[in-house]
């Protein structure tokens, strides 16, 4: 399952961000990605989500290996799609 | 300034030569005085030099043991350091708890197992290698906050590394228990949390500048600073006796005896007439005629408001609040922002706190606004513009200060205003927080005065229209100055022009002075130009009744306000309002008061 979102709140997707999508993503049972142009992070390091380099406006791309982790899927779509709450 | 290689060898060859040859290392002054003590070394190697070295493979299984052992020590630390850091620190214990994260992070920590055994290489080696490739990454992104969080993956690494390497205990920065000065490359919100901060006397760091984290910490606690030291983690010695002159920003090292005898008295000097002035720095600044006028602080930070009731300030006449949103990627909480200025206005009570709403500007470029490059960032998208682009940012910040209110004597400005439609349009989102509190059963008080910022010349030409609208004004002279005579006073070659007191200046101060009189609106001036006794004598010609500045230069302002007579000034201002050159304005305050400021420090 993917889904293509873009980055709306100020500060892009940043630390705070990161470790709330990071929080959702290790959860899951199998992978959980994001992918910006040709290049894809794990969802599950902070550090692989910030190197990625997604500032606001960035159209990222979320990806699960299993339709188990739907649930999962769904709670980082909505809150990308709040702007993490900021 | 920064120093060359060539001196680094001269100072390597003096010491074999002649170990008491004098050098003076420049920087940055980032907060004024002078020090003399010993030099302490806060030390952060681990990263450059690491052992390296091959293993057999039945070695591996051990060696990632002692990673893995590493690595939970370091989250002990992190942990107990987050336990030790007082609850009201939110930013400083979110960079903390990211830092606990990074740790275990996939990226680092899975990937210095995996090289260890592929590579068969060290633990030290293997994290050095995965480290140093994050961070190139991190490098080599354009935008500048996304690119500085590499600066968390080597905190975390550093961490990491010193309990790989086994770095004794008494090297920790919260052991320090003399009165030292510190020299360390820079100084992570984490060190500055655990340095007992009255046991040092002075810092002197590799980076930073005016407006960075240690220079905030150094001017509240009033210890001197140099910054931008290029090199002096190499250069300065640990515990040799060193002088740290934060006034003109040099660091001196083997000091000569003639040096020290001179910088001895410089000190001594400067500190009985601090002494003498602190003295009276609690009684009321009430001129001769008996005119009750308010001397104030600027303040930036919560820890600041010690620093202010120190000095015998009247309140705070500039609460800036850009801090909260500067030290974080993310925007501050409503809860966040309202516990602090609760805090601020509390310890002040009954004292006034003036709270200005977000200002960030050219300087003070938040990690959040870089949105995109301005290329005018002073004359562009900044403080209520900004905030009435954004109302939902701007009313966060509204409710936590009505809340705040509550506490303490609180009043709000609005800074950059330009003409009566912005005043209108902040009020009217003000009125909107009101009601949304009041819907939301939230107490508040909404009783407070509101003013503007008089900075943009505009403003001051309009004076009068502004006047209907508000409770007072504060003349923010260093961006009216800028502003009003098209000076940028970063700027070498035109500084010497920004002159507060060019003929301009003065008649727009006048301008707003008399719009302030005749509508009954409390005139205020919270620029750095207040802050210099030298122009005390015409700000009160013209009607100033409240200075506010940095905290340490309020109680020579309150002295020289007790001296000046009210009355009867109307000739000199005349007199100065006639001139055509900041030069001869300046002649005629010496001449007519001269006598004054031979006994104050300028």
């Amino acid at each position: 399952m993917k889904k293509t979102i873009t980055i709306i709140n100020e500060a892009g997707l940043h630390t705070r961000a990161a470790l709330q999508i990071v929080q959702a993503a290790q959860k899951a049972s199998h992978g959980v990605w994001v992918s910006k142009d040709d290049q894809r992070a794990d969802a599950t390091s902070v550090i692989d989500l910030l190197t990625l380099y997604c500032p606001k406006g960035s159209e990222i791309t979320l990806e699960i290996d299993h339709s188990h982790d739907n649930q999962i899927f769904d709670e980082i779509v909505s809150r990308i799609e709040n702007g993490f709450g900021e | 300034m920064k120093l060359s290689h060539g001196l680094k060898m001269a100072l390597e060859n003096n010491e074999l030569m002649n170990a008491s040859q004098e050098i003076v290392i420049k920087g940055i002054g980032g907060s004024p005085g002078i020090c003399i003590g010993k030099a302490y070394i806060v030390d952060r190697e681990g990263v450059d030099v690491v052992q390296q070295y091959y293993l057999f493979d039945s070695d591996l299984d051990a060696e990632i043991d002692r990673f893995k052992k590493a690595v939970a020590n370091a989250t002990k630390e992190m942990e107990d350091i987050i336990a030790s850091v007082p609850s009201e620190y939110h930013e400083q214990l979110y960079i903390l708890e990211t830092h606990k994260v990074l740790l275990k992070d996939k990226k680092l920590y899975d990937k210095t197992c995996t090289m260890i055994e592929a590579n068969k290489i060290n633990a030290e080696w293997a994290l050095k290698k995965v480290s140093t490739e994050i961070r190139r990454v991190f490098d080599d992104m354009s935008d500048s906050f996304f690119r500085e969080r590499g600066a968390d993956v080597a905190h975390v690494t550093d961490r990491i590394m010193r309990n790989l390497t086994g770095n004794k205990p008494q090297e920790q920065i919260q052991d320090i228990n003399k009165r030292v000065i510190l020299i360390a490359r820079d100084l992570s919100p984490a060190e500055t949390s655990q340095i007992q901060l009255h046991k040092v006397q002075g810092f002197v760091t590799e980076l930073g500048g005016k407006t960075s984290h240690t220079s905030i910490i150094a001017r509240t606690l009033q210890v001197p600073a140099v910054l931008g030291v290029t090199g002096a983690k190499e250069v300065i010695t640990s515990e040799s006796i060193i002088i740290v002159d934060g006034t003109k920003g040099a660091v001196i090292l083997n000091p000569s005896d003639d040096s020290l005898i001179e910088y001895e008295e410089k000190k001594s000097i400067s500190e009985r007439r601090r002494k003498h002035m602190m003295r009276f720095s609690s009684k009321p600044a009430m001129t001769p005629d008996g005119a009750q006028k308010k001397v104030m602080g600027n303040i930036e930070l919560l820890e600041e408001v010690v620093s202010v009731l120190d000095h015998g300030a009247d309140g705070i006449g500039l609460y800036r609040t850009e801090f909260l949103y500067m030290t974080s990627n993310e925007l501050p909480t409503e809860d966040q922002l309202f516990e602090n200025y609760r805090e601020v206005a509390d310890l002040m009570y009954p004292l006034p706190v003036t709270i200005r709403t977000l200002d960030i500007n050219g300087d003070k470029k938040a990690g959040i606004f870089n949105g995109h490059e301005e290329t005018n960032p002073v004359l562009g998208l900044r403080a209520i513009r900004y905030c009435l682009k954004r109302p939902e940012i701007f009313k966060t910040q509204l409710r936590a200060i009505l809340r705040a209110a509550e506490y303490g004597n609180v009043r709000l400005m609005f800074p950059m205003i330009s003409g009566v439609k912005e005043i209108l349009a902040a009020k009217k989102l003000l009125d909107e927080t009101k009601n949304d509190l009041l819907n939301d059963k939230i107490s508040f008080n909404g009783d407070i005065e509101v003013g503007i910022m008089i900075e943009v010349p505009s403003a001051a030409i309009l004076s009068d229209l502004m006047a209907d609208y508000v409770d007072f004004f504060s003349i923010g002279t260093n961006d009216l100055i800028q502003y009003a005579l098209a000076i940028d006073r970063g700027n070498h070659d035109v500084a010497h022009l920004f002159q507060p007191l060019h003929p301009a200046i003065i008649r727009l101060v006048k301008t707003v002075s008399e719009a302030a009189q005749k509508k009954k609106v409390k005139l205020f001036m919270c620029g750095e130009m207040a802050a210099d006794p030298f122009h005390v004598p015409i700000l009160l010609a013209l009607g100033i009744d409240e200075f506010s500045m940095n905290p340490p230069s309020i109680p020579s302002v309150k002295s020289i306000i007790r001296q000046i007579s009210t009355e009867n000034m109307v000739p000199f201002l005349e007199k100065v309002l006639k001139q055509q050159s900041p030069d001869e304005i300046i002649q005629i305050v010496q001449d007519t008061y001269g006598d004054l400021f031979k006994e104050t420090i300028r």
